[in-house]
């Protein structure tokens, strides 16, 4: 293999992965709002389809997710993963942890400085002594809780019973509707669980971060600036970084990989030492595919909230790096077939570094489960951006056609992450990339996630972003 | 035998887009009314 180009390398010092398991907020979620709407008879069905927390523990995909299985693995465990659960599996993970509901809304309440959100005391009084939280939550009786629901205020609920509730931060502005800010608080706090469980992994204080990029999903502002953002100085403050300001990288589904890029930037050029990239879960695809699960008669497996950390620093010798030199995007004139996407966010900027296609160990794409996305017609969407891939490097001549089920098995991988949007792009398997490169299982990995910015109705086109990962062995 | 036909033309960003689609029917003569790309995930 032959470097065309001087590597630019930057550091990747630790990432977190957590999943905040929350079954009853699935109601919330976009899709099974609407339709619980307009057919309020499904709530039951959809309760009777939630999984409970050792459910979500040990299934395969979320074991994967927090770095206790290998996404390698996931070839020789039998299907469905969801009745298949693992023996003996923890919350605790290499990476992360999942986090119960319990646990989801003290961490909701600790964060909360409008008073949008109430418990009811006893019922939070009996199980906060699990889970104390930083900021004393706001109680109410349930007589009161259940007149502001009465008056438009979203209930929480554990299981069947009312427990809380969560209120509209303005009267009339649909930018602060108690639905909008739940899901903005819920990416803030989730974000802020991944962040600190990075933190603690790499034994950093929460002073030495100087730069929060957050590359969550949610548009936080107002009705006069309803993507006004900065989530991620909320998530610094909410973590402590005390000395970090910091901004939130918007790019649908691509947002994680432009925010690295950007973070990385931030270290090349001397703006920031250390770059923590963050994002929270997404609220509102909970649920996004319940009605096919529930015609399966499956669990509704899009119960969980997803959330990331990486800390990004100047390069180490010997340590997996992000190749800074190696960022690709998708450019306007490109055009948005997904074979186009496939020349410009692998094969030119490989090209740029005197490689080819297989010269690549692994490929991360979008690792969207595919249990959750095939029974509703969706497909395997890792599967059909590999098979891309493979079928770009049949065209130039570097495998046989009869071998890209062999490039597919050999550089791709089964998807795992929930249908979370930016968290399966690419940017899930950073984890166990920078263990692979570590044990020398694998000399690189390209990571390349999509956007689709069609859904916006501003343009027709897609987006994308790629980066090398190597060891930095110069 | 298509000209005037009337048709709607929905894309997914994974496969094909819709404009690619559109483009396709219009040059076998149908009348491509609304295209859009979609993303399932």
């Amino acid at each position: 293999m032959e470097d065309g180009s001087k590597p630019v390398r930057i550091g990747i010092e630790g990432v977190s992965y957590s999943l905040a398991h929350v079954p009853d907020l699935v109601r919330y979620g976009s899709k099974p709002l609407r339709e619980l709407r307009a057919n309020p008879a499904l709530g039951e069905k959809l309760a009777n389809h939630l999984r409970d927390f050792n459910s979500a523990i040990a299934y395969a995909p979320h074991q994967v997710y927090i770095g206790n299985i290998p996404p390698e693995k996931l070839h020789e465990l039998p299907w469905p993963w969801y009745e298949k659960l693992i023996e003996g599996a923890t919350a605790a993970g290499r990476f992360g942890s999942l986090v119960d509901q319990n646990r989801f809304y003290t961490l909701l309440a600790g964060a909360d400085q409008f008073a949008l959100v109430s418990f009811e005391e006893r019922w939070f009084h009996d199980r906060a002594t699990k889970a104390s939280p930083r900021r004393a939550p706001r109680l109410r009786s349930l007589a009161e809780i259940q007149a502001l629901c009465a008056k438009g205020a979203l209930p929480l609920h554990s299981g069947a019973q009312l427990v809380g509730v969560f209120e509209a931060g303005h009267a009339e502005d649909a930018s602060l509707a108690a639905e909008v800010l739940l899901e903005n608080l819920a990416a803030k706090v989730t974000a802020s669980h991944a962040l600190r469980s990075a933190l603690d992994q790499v034994g950093l204080d929460s002073g030495e971060i100087d730069y929060v990029i957050s590359c969550s999903e949610e548009a936080v502002g107002d009705r006069y600036n309803r993507g006004g953002g900065n989530l991620a100085k909320a998530i610094a403050e909410d973590v402590g970084c005390g000395n970090a300001s910091g901004c939130d990288v918007k790019a649908f589904c691509a947002g994680p990989m432009y925010a690295m890029v950007q973070g990385a930037s931030l270290i090349q050029a001397g703006v920031a030492e250390k770059v923590a990239v963050v994002a929270g879960g997404s609220l509102a695809k909970l649920g996004m595919k319940f009605e096919s699960h529930l015609k399966n008669n499956m669990p509704v497996l899009e119960d969980v909230l997803g959330s990331f950390a990486v800390i990004l620093s100047s390069a180490t010798p010997n340590q997996p790096c992000m190749r800074l030199d190696s960022a690709a995007f998708h450019p306007v004139r490109a055009g948005a077939a997904p074979q186009a996407m496939a020349e410009y966010l692998a094969e030119k900027p490989l090209a740029r570094m005197g490689m080819k296609l297989t010269d690549v160990d692994r490929y991360a794409v979008e690792l969207h489960n595919p249990e959750i996305t095939v029974p509703s017609g969706s497909g395997d969407v890792p599967r059909t951006n590999y098979l891309t891939l493979a079928a770009l490097a049949v065209m130039r001549g570097l495998i046989e056609k009869k071998e890209m089920a062999d490039f597919v098995r050999a550089r791709g991988m089964l998807g795992y992450a929930p249908t979370q949007g930016h968290i399966p792009s690419a940017i899930v398997y950073l984890g166990h990339a920078l263990d692979a490169l570590r044990s020398s299982a694998i000399r690189n990995a390209l990571f390349i996630a999509k956007g689709s910015l069609f859904l916006g109705r501003m343009t027709q086109l897609s987006d994308g972003c790629s980066f090398l990962l190597d060891r930095n062995d110069c | 035998m298509f000209k005037g036909k009337k048709i709607i033309a929905i894309g997914e960003r994974d496969g094909v887009p819709g404009p690619v689609i559109a483009e396709c029917l219009e040059g076998a003569g149908y009348e491509v009314v609304f295209q859009a790309t979609e993303c399932f995930v």
